[in-house]
């Protein structure tokens, strides 16, 4: 009966209980969403970065990462791919000639990083295939195609079948060049990558480096999984010790750290509407308490314990509380999933997300494990509030209690 | 049999300006089956004594005997609980849980006495179809008048089986029909069960109905006359 009395009580004053219960479901909605909003967001750039910059794990020569000079190859990399591919969890193998450069076209030039790769393996590895505005992906059989980004074609004014230059250094200190023709030019979500990044058949570019075709400067794994990542990296790293084998988040921390940070930002930011909605919910109790003196005075008289007392009071704010919770998360949810299927287009700010290698149609996304954290968040804030209003009954003297307007 | 015994009663209010001595040395007894009214002037000490006999409040020096328990000596735990098995009452402004039909409020208390639900339902139809209820079972107190309000706050107290009701001005509140209809009632339930009651009260009504009347002034009993005693020794 306590449960039911509790029950009743809330609808007792309806406004007040209602107004709570809207808080809370607006402020439990609103941090539901801007959780999957931020989530999705995340998601994407994650996404983004393994499928078409860094892949999951990439293999160099020891000293690369910090000079990146073109001298420091991997040798035999043939049957290093093919080591590499025997691993179960490992999707696809794809090796990388690179060397940073300059790039010109009829009126300007730009420093970008080259990119050899065998096309084939590469699409195996990596969506740029997939991330094509104009053009194809090495389709020719001719010599020395290209696909550029969309903003380094803007920068150096250039189309599809327009030629371009690279210059370099080949292996042995010779200046040396070549003519390439642009057969695809691609946009992806990085403007910035977009700028510096180009590539050409790794045939190609070895050639005029005069390296051998046995030899890359990069290998880029694709796991099935992300949830392998640490295993294979240290598989490979005791198979392969003379290399370096890191994960994307060695490669990108500035996406890695986005990622670890997500569960802290979720907790303030939950922390502090629950800390708000804690208050609002304290306030209703107490005052639903205070209202009630005579009432518990007169429980206490005819014999109901603090303990029921204080029990009744606890379920009273509880159920609010988990009601408030639910409509706040059922609300949430819908949100969640229309904005998860519809998008949200976030095309005003596109200059500014995207060159911080942001999508601009965001999905919301959000997972069970975070709406199950959420609830239990929501149940403790329910908790913590019942007690004080709880407290504050069991002090009444039932004889004073009683005596209130009479 | 006595089921209340009071001797040497005292209660001493502290305020910050003034010391009030509301009750100075009352000495009572109540056997059962009374029917009895204690009245006196605002500030007599009526409520006070009422109080201290329901165990609500502690005296200041004396001793209450309740079935031969000194409740002195209870704990305030033990006391909600000793309240919860021995006194009913019944309040001037009926006191019912507002969220509650009449008869959850009756059976509430059986509820807190931990009385198997078939049961307590079957006795708190009976209680209130002995009140003249028995067709208002499921209405809320809002939804009824004073004096059936009042009559819900007598089958709730009636529900715990007590050794005694303590009522309060109860029909303070109610009109001079529900007053007649209410103490009718009670007269029967104390004639017909040998139940007890205790009230205070200020209404000549119930001074009429009432078999002992105990008058008190400045703390202490000037009076206490009972008038079958009376009738019989006229």
């Amino acid at each position: 009966m306590i449960l039911a009395i509790a029950w009743r009580n809330i609808w007792r004053s309806r406004t007040r209980s209602l107004v709570i219960l809207i808080a809370l479901t607006l402020g439990l909605a609103s941090g539901i969403f801007y959780m999957a909003f931020y989530k999705g967001m995340l998601d994407q750039r994650i996404n983004s970065a393994i499928k078409t910059e860094a892949s999951h794990i990439q293999i160099h020569n020891k000293q690369y990462l910090e000079n990146p000079d073109k001298k420091l190859m991997i040798n035999n990399s043939d049957s290093i791919v093919k080591l590499i591919q025997n691993e179960e969890a490992v999707e696809a193998v794809s090796s990388r000639t690179i060397i940073n450069s300059m790039i010109q076209s009829a009126t300007t030039g730009s420093g970008v990083k080259i990119t050899g790769i065998s096309p084939e393996k590469e699409a195996a590895v990596t969506n740029l295939h997939s991330k094509l505005i104009e053009g194809d992906y090495f389709e020719t059989s001719r010599r020395n195609p290209i696909v550029i980004g969309k903003k380094l074609a803007e920068k150096l004014k250039v189309k599809l079948k327009s030629k371009v230059v690279i210059t370099l250094q080949d292996f042995n200190g010779n200046i040396t060049g070549a003519a390439f023709k642009v057969v695809g030019i691609y946009e992806t979500s990085n403007t910035i990558y977009d700028e510096t990044t180009v590539f050409v058949q790794a045939s190609d570019l070895n050639r005029l480096l005069a390296i051998d075709n046995n030899s890359c400067h990069e290998i880029a794994v694709l796991l099935r999984q992300n949830e392998a990542l640490s295993t294979v990296q240290a598989d490979l790293t005791s198979q392969l010790p003379k290399l370096d084998v890191k994960t994307w988040r060695e490669i990108m921390p500035e996406v890695s750290l986005l990622e670890s940070s997500f569960g802290l930002t979720m907790y303030i930011f939950i922390g502090i509407i629950l800390l708000a909605l804690l208050f609002g919910i304290v306030n209703t109790m107490l005052m639903a308490v205070l209202e009630r003196t005579k009432e518990l005075g007169m429980l206490m008289a005819v014999g109901m314990n603090r303990i029921r007392i204080f029990t009744m009071i606890m379920t009273e704010t509880i159920l609010l509380s988990i009601l408030g919770g639910l409509c706040g998360i059922i609300l949430g949810w819908l949100l969640n999933i229309y904005l998860g299927i519809h998008g949200i287009d976030l095309g005003a700010w596109s200059t500014a997300y995207k060159s911080m290698g942001f999508d601009t149609l965001v999905y919301t996304r959000l997972n069970w494990s975070i709406t199950l954290q959420i609830a239990v968040l929501v149940f403790g804030t329910g908790l913590l509030a019942a007690i004080y209003p709880a407290i504050k009954a069991l002090r009444l003297k039932p004889v004073e209690a009683i005596r209130i307007d009479m | 049999m006595k089921v209340i015994e009071v001797k040497q009663l005292k209660k001493i209010y502290n305020t910050t300006e003034v010391k009030v001595n509301a009750l100075n040395g009352v000495d009572l007894e109540f056997e059962q089956g009374e029917f009895a009214a204690i009245v006196g002037p605002s500030g007599s000490g009526k409520t006070t004594l009422l109080n201290m006999l329901g165990g609500l409040d502690q005296p200041s020096d004396g001793e209450i005997r309740i079935g031969g328990t000194n409740i002195q000596t209870l704990s305030s735990s033990q006391l909600i609980d000793f309240r919860l098995r021995n006194i009913g009452f019944v309040f001037q402004a009926y006191n019912l849980i507002p969220v509650l039909t009449a008869l959850e409020n009756v059976e509430f208390i059986m509820q807190l006495q931990q009385v198997p639900k078939k049961e307590r339902q079957q006795r708190a139809r009976e209680l209130l179809d002995r009140v003249g209820l028995g067709e208002r079972i499921n209405s809320r107190p809002a939804k009824l008048s004073g004096g059936q309000q009042q009559r819900v706050a007598v089958a709730r107290a009636l529900a715990s089986k007590p050794k005694f009701v303590l009522a309060d001005e109860p029909t303070a509140n109610l009109d001079s029909k529900s007053t007649e209809n209410l103490l009718d009632m009670m007269e029967e339930l104390n004639r017909q069960e040998n139940i007890t009651f205790i009230f205070s009260t200020h209404d000549q009504r119930v001074v009429n109905k009432a078999r002992r009347v105990i008058t008190l002034e400045d703390g202490q009993i000037i009076s206490d006359v009972r008038k079958e005693q009376e009738t019989r020794t006229n």
